[in-house]
């Protein structure tokens, strides 16, 4: 067979999230590849500049539908910072075991949808179906499975009694018995082994030049972590290992997330037993004074990084999100190097991509050249423009739909 | 004059095959929920879903070659129906049989996935075509082995026709069990056949959408699912009758029952397999047909000729 260029995406089974990959195949090897993001840009950093900051904290938890947590506390952390006020201890503990509880359903998600690319729908059932557990407790603990609300500036919204507290440590010793049956079958299962290990190899120095963050950098044994090297909310007084792996493939990933979600239920488990008592929050002013500051997230993903510049109103002046994805993107094409086709899915999965949060949009302006900014109606004018050429004419069906109206 | 048409149309022919075929995917998607813990469709859903896509619109891509293109679902289904009539299922004799029907049905058995390949290389999506070469060098892994296996029984019956090896086996009881190695390498290889996990690779869905049948989609793509669900069936009962010859003599519904137990338990087993293997690599797949399967094989023609030696002497 001739080399062919096939493409992934925009709208393909495999992705759950529009973005294109143009992979050219020779027989079933990978011989070049490419990815292109930009297919959900949102606007989000210039909708935040145009919120007050109490706004924004709901609009960046919406960066991302799996790691929310982590971009709502990520934003709080910054403006409080620049505020200058003290959020109390026990605030600290409650987004904390929030966090982790997150972590904890993010990779029981990751794991299912690991076991789906290499089809292994099995494993998918049963891991989603003991994620329901944590989204239970979620959802108890803060009235939302996804989106959960309770970071505020100054501290969080709810929370945490006696009576959640002992539903919580049912759920984790759930939850911990069935983790060890799948690391269990992680370490045994012979197809699972076959088609993981060898397979998406980053080296430790690849990933290291390439910056490669959270468990695709620990399972190449870059022992990085945010939690340890720069504590934030309550990590500096809980005690966990940060898991690493040598076997630098997608297997490693695995091993290396099934065991950070032993280390979150020991974790949560402590955090419920030494948190303090004490108010959960402090008032916040409504306007931040100038400032800026720049805070840091170990995401379930990876490293997750926000930017605030305050200017004295109630509104920031900047907001720059880098979701771990970015960071962790660059790594897929050195992984997929002279692979075969099948290890295509599996190995753009094992990063956990969330390509939605990743994608922001820089444009350059040249002094000498014309502005190419377009408002609203030009941009209009020229998409019925750019149909029209392809031979597709919008006249008729806005007319039905105006008449409709 | 009409009795052949009766058999051909209604029993054992189409009719009774597409009921069949159906029940066989209803117990094998819901055997797969059940071990999966999930509900499972109602019995209903593979009939339903048979009338959804017959009452769907027939898409042919542009660029695709018309004739063939609709002509493969239609070969698909006929070779598997033709496979049936020569094959014993619940009376040593099958409706037809001659010296070197064994062939026949294996021959007949390949159609469909020269079909798929055809089917696949002619609607010219990239998709299709990545799986259309797929099916085929899948078929160069399992057939050998599949063949092989397949021709032990029947050099131990010193027959090449699958009626007389099936009396053969019925007269000489507990003989079967001489053929166990070829059993379990003749349902990995049938796995291989129905394109089914771990051997799904020409359809994997995470990596090239379904393959062959990508452009397929309304009546056509009715016909080739049904004729997947049917090739289950003949595959099943050739399987059924060369290694499970037990029972022949039993009153025609008892012989029946039983022989849609036999039927059923393979297809059980082929799901069983199927909730509890990931799907292996098509390079995966070749090394272990040919390294593990095809000496396997070899193994139960050794066997089988052993005994005959020890048994004729």
């Amino acid at each position: 067979m001739r080399k062919v260029v096939i493409p992934i995406g925009p709208q393909h089974p495999a992705l759950k999230e529009p973005e294109s990959f143009s992979v050219t195949l020779s027989g079933e090897r990978i011989m070049a590849f490419s990815a292109r993001l930009g297919y959900n840009h949102r606007g989000i950093e210039k909708a935040c500049e145009e919120r007050t900051y109490i706004q924004d904290v709901y609009l960046v938890e919406r960066i991302c539908g799996i790691c929310s947590h982590a971009h709502s506390t990520a934003f709080v952390q910054a403006v409080e910072e620049i505020a200058g006020l003290s959020v109390p201890e026990r605030a600290l503990y409650i987004r904390t075991i929030i966090a982790e509880l997150e972590r904890i359903h993010s990779h029981l998600l990751w794991l299912g949808v690991a076991g789906h690319e290499i089809g292994f729908d099995t494993l998918l059932m049963y891991t989603w179906r003991d994620r329901e557990v944590v989204m239970d407790i979620l959802a108890e603990l803060t009235g939302n499975r996804v989106n959960y609300g309770i970071n505020t500036i100054g501290g969080v919204r709810r929370n945490i009694d006696a009576s959640e507290i002992s539903d919580i440590l049912k759920a984790m010793d759930i939850l911990e018995e069935r983790t060890k049956y799948y690391i269990q079958l992680a370490k045994e299962e012979t197809t699972l082994i076959k088609r993981l290990s060898c397979v998406g190899i980053l080296s430790h120095e690849d990933a290291l030049s390439l910056g490669a963050v959270g468990p695709t950098a620990r399972a190449s044994g870059i022992p990085r972590d945010t939690r340890k090297d720069d504590p934030y909310a309550a990590y500096d007084k809980l005690e966990f290992k940060v898991i690493t792996d040598d076997h630098c493939d997608v297997y490693g990933r695995t091993l290396v997330r099934l065991g950070e979600l032993m280390e979150s239920y020991k974790m949560i488990r402590q955090a419920l037993k030494e948190m303090p008592t004490g108010p959960i929050s402090v008032k916040a002013p409504r306007k931040i004074p100038a400032g800026e500051a720049f805070s840091r997230y170990e995401a379930p993903r990876g490293e997750d990084v926000h930017y605030v510049k305050a200017d004295g109103t109630d509104r920031p002046e900047r907001v720059k999100v880098r979701a771990p994805t970015l960071a962790n993107l660059q790594t897929v094409a050195k992984m997929l190097e002279d692979r075969q086709l099948a290890d295509l899915p599996i190995v753009i999965a094992a990063i956990d991509p969330c390509f939605s949060c990743t994608d922001r949009l820089i444009s350059l302006r040249e002094p000498k050249k014309p502005d190419k900014t377009l408002a609203w109606e030009d941009l209009r004018a020229y998409s019925i423009e750019w149909y029209r050429a392809r031979g597709i004419d919008f006249t008729k069906v806005n007319r039905k739909i105006s008449r409709r109206n | 004059m009409f009795t052949p048409f009766l058999h051909i149309l209604v029993f054992p022919g189409f009719l009774f095959l597409v009921f069949a075929g159906l029940i066989a995917e209803y117990i094998d998607r819901k055997l797969y929920a059940r071990l999966q813990n999930r509900v499972g469709p109602p019995f209903f859903q593979p009939l339903a879903d048979f009338i959804k896509l017959t009452s769907k619109e027939d898409i042919v891509p542009e660029e695709a070659n018309p004739r063939m293109f609709k002509a493969m679902p239609i070969f698909a289904l006929t070779a598997t129906v033709t496979a049936i009539f020569y094959i014993p299922l619940w009376s040593p004799k099958a409706l037809y049989s001659f010296n070197g029907d064994l062939i026949v049905v294996m021959y007949l058995l390949t159609i469909p996935t020269l079909t798929y390949f055809l089917g696949g290389w002619y609607s010219t999506s990239l998709y299709s075509k990545i799986g259309a070469v797929r099916s085929l060098t899948q078929l160069f892994a399992y057939e050998v082995p599949l063949l092989m296996c397949i021709l032990a029984p029947a050099l131990l019956a010193n027959t090449w026709s699958l009626s007389e090896m099936a009396s053969f086996y019925e007269n000489h009881s507990g003989y079967w069990l001489f053929n166990i190695i070829g059993f379990a390498v003749a349902i990995v290889a049938l796995l291989g056949k129905l394109e089914k996990v771990p051997f799904d690779i020409p359809e994997a869905e995470t990596e090239i959408v379904a393959g062959t049948f990508t452009e397929y989609s309304g009546r056509l793509f009715g016909i080739f699912r049904l004729s997947l669900d049917i090739e289950a069936i003949v595959g099943s009962s050739l399987i059924a009758s060369v290694y499970l010859p037990f029972g022949f003599h039993l009153k025609p519904l008892a012989g029946f029952l039983l022989y849609m137990g036999k039927v059923l338990s393979i297809i059980a087993i082929m799901s069983l397999s199927r909730s509890i293997f990931a799907r292996l690599r098509i390079d995966q797949m070749i090394n272990f047909c040919w390294k593990y399967l095809s000496p396997l094989a070899f193994l139960q023609i050794l066997i089988c000729l052993i005994a005959k030696w020890g048994l004729y002497r």
